[in-house]
């Protein structure tokens, strides 16, 4: 049998059965749909979050005390013992590899903030001039921290936007003195308005010299240090860099944990990616349910067309062919459903971005193909039991006039 | 051209055997017309699909056109089917989503061949059986007549040696039966073996040669 013959044979009982045609698109479609609306959310979360960190600067490499594979945390949180700390001279000597083009080492605390009776207590960030750069943020008003030796400290601070609003409401912050814990700052800029950043709202942070903080926090240990790359390309240098300059000032001991931006990003897109997976697979679950629809309705078609089948054998078909039709009726069907899932999947997912502009919702392309494949395999699968009973009918008695 | 030897058939009914057909040894010539009768259960039906290879004997042999087609596969017997065999049955078994023409292609549609090859040929047994106006008609808006004429041309689209009808004039009016019987006797006249199983003492006795079939054996063979 040539396949047109074959298509066109299978066409003609689907257009025969409208209804039986209607339901079995209808369920596969919607499995289908379903499979690509959800994937669609959860690649939307991916790249979502993708974009998020991107925002953090491209080049970024992040050094932390302590090793946290030996400490057998999860990779990206980060808790491991420090056997010794990350100081300042270390940060510096950084400056030896060629890779690293600026840096910028961080204390983080919480401090008491004072304005006259005003109180608020923030995270308080201990830096350089640098970090500015490193972080890539902005300035709403005035400068960042002066440039110069970092082991030693002007009193002067920048504030984030939300601090600038509470303590200082309509008037000018600039030029005014403020309390952190038992030392005075002036205010010198006020950080513009970015938002929160992975769950870290610069727009509460008050800024300080980092040997400000040294004296206010009593502590030497270094709580990150921020390495800006000269490129893209160059990460994995400054990486190695980092590791060796490190290694050697520690004593031959790698007890540092560096993470590059594209590390973190790919275990964020890697869990994000199995999330999506995971909820497409749920998705097309409802497509093993049409699977079993199809047998269903197929089995039946068996039943009406018994005497088609006897006749067909009578005049010559072999037991491939009959299976042959019904196969090739299961395939037009998936496909037909796919592609009825495909667009309506398709408009779900324009709803949703309707809904939700900020996120990018959009099907990765191997969900449109598994989804669609899906269809086909399970229809075709869901087809193997009624295409034998079809293929074994006896002529004899499938033309009987019973 | 066909020989049967001790060709048996049984059928488990319950816990009964029924011998449908018992040590048949039957002869037939290439261009044979014949009719086979006999009452009710007496094995006509089932002597037909063993001749048409719908059916297995339990016992005997079976050779058409010299080969020994008793122990093929299902597969080779269609095959058999198809290019040697025409079947013409009572109640016509058309397809019934499909037009007379391509209820007429449809064994050439199975048997692959070409489409310019399939039209030329179906144009011609639309022309050979006064169906030409009919083709695009679907069988519920043909007449029994009209259904038995696209059955028979059916039969005929792979140019069988062998045809075999069970009853074929059995669901249409004495005149459209004797109507159809004249369709399959120019069949018969133009070289075709044809069997003919009825219950019709008058359609039987058209038959040159006319078996007579009594539980299930041969009662009488008359030419």
């Amino acid at each position: 049998m040539r396949f047109p013959d074959l298509f066109r044979f299978a066409w003609q009982v689907l257009a025969g059965h409208r209804a039986r045609t209607a339901l079995i698109l209808l369920a596969m479609g919607i499995g289908v749909a379903a499979v690509v609306t959800v994937s669609a959310i959860g690649e939307g979360a991916r790249r979502y979050v993708v974009e998020q960190f991107g925002s953090l600067g491209t080049n970024l490499v992040i050094i932390l005390p302590g090793r946290s594979e030996t400490a057998g945390a999860m990779p990206g949180v980060l808790v491991g013992k420090t056997p010794r700390e990350l100081t300042l001279d270390d940060a510096l000597a950084l400056k030896r590899s060629p890779a690293v083009l600026r840096f910028a080492p961080l204390i983080v605390g919480a401090g008491d903030v004072r304005l006259g009776s005003r109180n608020r207590e923030t995270p308080v960030l201990g830096t350089t001039a640098e970090f500015i750069q490193v972080r890539q943020m902005d300035l709403a008003r005035g400068v960042f921290l002066p440039a110069g030796d970092p082991r030693h400290s002007q009193p002067v601070c920048v504030i984030g936007a939300t601090v600038a609003a509470e303590l200082f409401g309509a008037q000018p912050a600039l030029g005014q003195w403020l309390r952190i814990g038992d030392r005075r700052f002036r205010v010198i800029g006020v950080l513009a308005r970015q938002g929160e950043s992975l769950g870290f709202n610069t727009d509460e942070i008050v800024i300080i010299p980092l040997a400000a903080a040294q004296a206010l926090f009593n502590t030497e240990a270094l709580f990150r240090v921020l390495i800006e790359a000269k490129s893209r390309e160059r990460v994995p240098e400054a990486t190695a860099d980092i590791e060796e300059i490190i290694r050697l000032r520690h004593e031959g001991e790698r007890d540092i944990t560096v993470i590059t931006q594209d590390a973190v990003l790919e275990t964020f897109d890697r869990i994000l990616r199995a999330l999506t997976l995971a909820v497409g697979g749920i998705a097309a679950i409802s497509l093993a349910v049409a699977g079993i629809l199809i047998m269903n309705v197929m089995l039946i078609s068996v039943t009406q067309r018994r005497k088609e089948i006897g006749l067909l054998k009578a005049i010559g078909a072999t037991g491939a062919q009959v299976r042959a039709i019904f196969f090739t009726e299961a395939i037009i069907l998936a496909l037909g459903a796919a592609a009825l899932g495909l667009f309506v999947g398709k408009l779900g997912e324009l709803a949703i971005g309707q809904a939700f502009p900020l996120i990018p919702f959009a099907a990765p392309w191997w969900a449109l193909v598994a989804a669609s494949l899906t269809a086909v395999i399970t229809s075709v699968l869901f087809t193997v039991a009624p295409a034998r009973r079809a293929a074994a009918l006896d002529p004899v008695v499938a033309l009987s006039r019973r | 051209m066909i020989r049967l030897t001790g060709i048996a058939r049984v059928f488990r009914v319950g816990d009964e055997e029924v011998h449908a057909l018992r040590g048949i040894n039957l002869a037939i010539e290439q261009g044979e017309y014949l009719s086979i009768m006999g009452p009710s259960g007496s094995g006509k039906s089932t002597l037909l699909n063993v001749l048409g290879l719908l059916d297995r004997p339990n016992a005997g042999r079976y050779e058409l056109n010299g080969r020994d087609v008793t122990h093929l596969s299902d597969d080779e017997l269609a095959r058999v089917r198809r290019e040697t065999i025409g079947f013409i049955f009572q109640s016509f078994h058309l397809v019934p989503r499909l037009t007379a023409g391509q209820n007429i292609e449809l064994p050439m549609v199975l048997a692959g061949l070409a489409p310019a090859e399939r039209r030329r040929r179906l144009d011609r047994l639309l022309a050979d059986y006064g169906l030409t106006a009919r083709a695009d008609h679907r069988p519920a808006q043909l007449s029994g007549g009209q259904c038995q004429r696209v059955a028979i041309a059916r039969a005929m689209a792979m140019g069988p040696t062998l045809i075999l009808a069970d009853e074929p004039t059995g669901n249409l009016d004495r005149h459209t039966g004797q109507e159809v019987m004249a369709v399959l006797e120019r069949v018969h006249q133009d070289g075709g073996t044809v069997a003919v199983v009825t219950h019709d003492p008058e359609i039987g006795a058209r038959a040159r040669r006319r078996l007579r079939l009594i539980d299930g054996e041969i009662a009488e063979d008359k030419r």
